[in-house]
C-alpha cells in the first residue's frame, strides 16, 4: 500500500442537534460548513472539492440528496460526491474526504454531513421500512428496532450480559452531554431510570436509544504542507478502515461484529498500532443504542469479548477514566441526525486532540483517538485513526 | 414577512419567528417545537407521496415462495463451501460460485434470539406486542436463519435455544409469501 501524502484536520464546525429544526438541510449544510472553514482560517475559495454525506433520502422525501444539499454544502463548480453507507456514512465521508487528498488529487477537501429526519411524518422510523427486503421481511411487519433488539439479545445470551450492565452507557453518555452546547437529550439519570423507561422494542428501552434528530456538522481535510502553514493545531488522519458484511443478516451471528474487527485491523495497520488498548487514548464510538457502544468496544478490540460492560460499570470508559469512550455524549446524549452524528465523532476527536474540546476535554494526557461509525443492515462499519 | 407591499431595495427586516441564534452561543440552528407549528409560530408544507411497485420474486426466492405455497421451506446447497443456504440463493456470496442444488429444509428449528416490539413500523404504540425471533431452521447450515414471529407462547416463557415449529396457513389460504406461515410456535 502506497498513502501519497499525510492528510491532517485542520478545522470542524456542527450546529445544534434538535428533535426539528427551523433550517433546511442544505442551510444546516451551510452553517457546519462555515463553521469548519472559519476554524480552519480559510475561504470556500481555497477548498479544491467537497465530500457530502448524508443517509437514506426518504427522510426528507428528497431524491438524490446529494444534488439537493449540493448549494448548501459548497460543492458548486468543484469536483463534489456523496457517499452513503447508512449510518456509516459520517466516519466514511471523511475517509472517502482523506482518499481525495491522501491521493495527491487535492491540498484541501470540505467533508459535510447533514441529516434532517424529522421531516417524515408521524416518525422518521417509517423510513426504516424501505430498506428491508420487500419480499421476505416487510410483510411481517418489521421496524428496525425489531433487528437491533434481537442483536441485543443475542450479545446479552452469548455473553450473559445483564440490561442493568448495559444501562450504564445510557447514563454515562447521556451526563457526558450536559457539557456539550449542542445536545438534544443531555441529562442525568440513573440505571433505575434506564431500566424503568418504557419497553420500545425489548430488551431495547426509551433511555437505552438515541433519538431521531435534526443537525449537520463538517471537517477540513488538508495536506500536509497546506495543514502546517495554516494551522497551528493539526491533527493527523493516520488510519482508516471499513468493511461490510453479508446482508442476510439473519445468517450471521449477532453477538460478534467480525466486519468491524475487520475495519479496526485495516486502521491499526495502517496507523501503525499494534496494541490498540494502550495507544488509543480516547475513543468516540457508534452508540445509538445503549449495547451498541459495548458491541463497538469489542469488535474494535478495545475490550475482550464480553467484558465491555464490565469495563463500563467499573468506569474504565468514564470521562475520567483509563479509556475515555465518547467524552461527546454520543448519540445518545448529543442526538442521532445519523450522518451528522457520525461526523460529531469526528470533530470531537479532532477538538480532544487539539485541546478544544472545552468541559469535554478529558483528564488524561491525549495524543491517540479513533472515531467509529455503523451502518446499513448492522453490516457495515467504518473506523478513522487520529494523532496530534 | 411583514404584509403589504415593499419598495424595491427596501430592508424588510426578519420575520416574525425567524431569530437570530441565542446570544452566547456559536453554534447554528432554530429549534422547532411541535407546539410551534400547531401555533402557527412557523410555517411548514404537507406533502404525502404515493409509489406503487410491482417486484419481481427473482429466480431462488421465487422457489422458495413456490414452496411456502407447497407448505415447504426451500434452500439451497453451495457446492463449493457445503453450505445449505436459507433464504435460497443462485449465488454463494462467500465464494462467489453458481448454485443449482435445491432441497428442502424443515419447517422446525431454534430461536437463535428474540424480540418483543411493542411499536409499530410507524412507530407508533401497538396495543398487545409482537414476538419476534431469528429461528434457525432444521436441516440447514448451522446459524443459518429466518426472521419471523413467534406466537401460542407469552414473551416472559420465551428464551434463546428454544425448539419451535412453523403454523402454516391452510392450502387454500397460502398464497406464495412469506406469511403463508403465520408464526413459529413452541415444538
Amino acid at each position: 500500500m502506497v498513502i501519497k501524502r499525510k492528510v491532517a484536520v485542520v478545522g470542524a464546525g456542527m450546529t445544534l442537534f434538535r428533535r426539528r429544526m427551523l433550517e433546511t438541510g442544505k442551510e444546516l449544510c451551510f452553517e457546519a460548513a462555515s463553521m469548519a472553514l472559519e476554524s480552519a482560517g480559510i475561504s470556500m475559495r481555497d477548498v479544491d472539492a467537497v465530500v457530502l454525506g448524508s443517509a437514506p433520502d426518504a427522510f426528507d422525501g428528497v431524491h438524490m440528496k446529494g444534488e439537493y444539499l449540493l448549494d448548501g454544502a459548497g460543492g458548486v463548480g468543484k469536483p463534489y460526491t456523496r457517499v452513503f453507507v447508512g449510518g456509516g456514512t459520517g466516519v466514511f465521508a471523511p475517509i472517502a474526504g482523506w482518499w481525495h487528498v491522501a491521493s495527491g488529487l487535492f491540498d484541501t477537501c470540505l467533508v459535510v454531513c447533514e441529516e434532517k429526519m424529522s421531516s417524515l411524518h408521524p416518525h422518521p422510523q417509517y423510513a426504516f421500512w424501505g430498506i428491508f427486503d420487500h419480499t421476505l421481511e416487510r410483510p411481517l411487519g418489521v421496524n428496525l428496532l425489531w433487528i437491533f433488539a434481537l442483536e441485543m439479545r443475542r450479545y446479552m445470551h452469548v455473553y450473559g450480559i445483564s440490561e442493568e450492565e448495559i444501562a450504564h452507557v445510557a447514563v454515562k453518555n447521556k451526563r457526558n452531554a450536559l457539557d456539550h452546547p449542542c445536545a438534544q437529550l443531555a441529562a442525568k439519570i440513573t440505571v433505575e431510570d434506564v431500566m424503568r423507561s418504557e419497553p420500545i422494542v425489548w430488551p431495547i428501552k426509551r433511555l437505552d436509544s438515541s433519538p431521531p434528530s435534526d443537525g449537520a456538522a463538517a471537517v477540513v481535510l488538508a495536506s500536509e504542507d497546506t495543514a502546517r502553514r495554516i494551522c497551528k493545531e493539526p491533527v493527523w488522519i493516520d488510519g482508516v478502515g471499513w468493511s461490510i458484511d453479508s446482508a442476510y443478516w439473519t445468517d450471521r451471528e449477532l453477538a460478534y461484529p467480525a466486519y468491524l474487527a475487520e475495519a479496526a485491523r485495516m486502521a491499526y495497520r495502517m496507523a501503525g498500532i499494534e496494541e490498540p488498548r494502550r495507544e488509543i487514548d480516547v475513543a468516540e464510538v457508534y452508540d445509538p443504542f445503549s449495547y451498541k457502544e459495548l458491541h463497538h468496544l469489542e469488535g474494535l478490540g478495545l475490550a475482550d469479548k464480553g467484558k465491555a460492560a464490565e469495563m463500563t460499570v467499573a468506569g474504565v470508559t468514564a470521562r475520567d477514566g483509563d479509556m475515555p469512550v465518547n467524552p461527546s455524549g454520543g448519540l445518545l446524549g448529543v442526538g442521532n441526525p445519523i450522518a451528522a452524528a457520525g461526523m460529531m465523532k469526528v470533530c470531537e476527536v479532532f477538538w480532544q486532540l487539539s485541546g478544544n474540546a472545552g468541559k469535554r476535554q478529558v483528564k488524561k494526557d491525549v495524543r491517540t483517538g479513533l472515531a467509529q461509525a455503523w451502518g446499513d443492515l448492522m453490516q457495515f462499519s467504518s473506523v478513522i485513526i487520529m494523532r496530534s | 414577512m411583514k404584509e403589504g407591499v415593499v419598495k424595491k431595495g427596501q430592508d424588510i427586516g426578519v420575520g416574525r419567528g425567524i431569530e437570530p441564534n441565542p446570544v452566547g452561543s456559536k453554534y447554528a440552528g432554530i429549534e422547532v417545537k411541535e407546539s410551534d407549528l400547531r401555533d402557527g409560530r412557523y410555517m411548514s408544507i404537507r406533502y404525502s407521496a404515493m409509489f406503487r411497485y410491482r417486484w419481481d420474486t427473482g429466480i431462488a426466492v421465487g422457489r422458495f415462495l413456490e414452496g411456502l405455497r407447497d407448505g415447504r421451506i426451500v434452500g439451497s446447497r453451495c457446492n463449493v463451501c457445503k453450505r445449505i443456504l436459507v433464504p435460497p440463493r443462485v449465488f454463494c456470496e462467500l465464494d462467489f460460485a453458481q448454485i443449482d442444488d435445491w432441497v428442502y429444509v424443515y419447517d422446525t428449528g431454534r430461536v437463535n434470539t428474540y424480540s418483543i416490539s411493542y411499536i409499530d413500523k410507524q412507530a407508533r404504540r401497538m396495543s398487545s406486542p409482537v414476538i419476534v425471533a431469528v429461528v434457525e431452521l432444521d436441516g440447514a447450515s448451522q446459524g443459518m436463519g429466518i426472521m419471523h414471529l413467534l406466537g401460542e407462547v407469552r414473551p416472559e416463557d420465551v428464551y434463546v435455544g428454544m425448539r419451535v415449529k412453523a403454523v402454516w396457513r391452510s392450502r387454500e389460504e397460502r398464497k406464495g409469501a412469506i406469511t403463508d406461515i403465520v408464526y413459529f410456535k413452541p415444538l
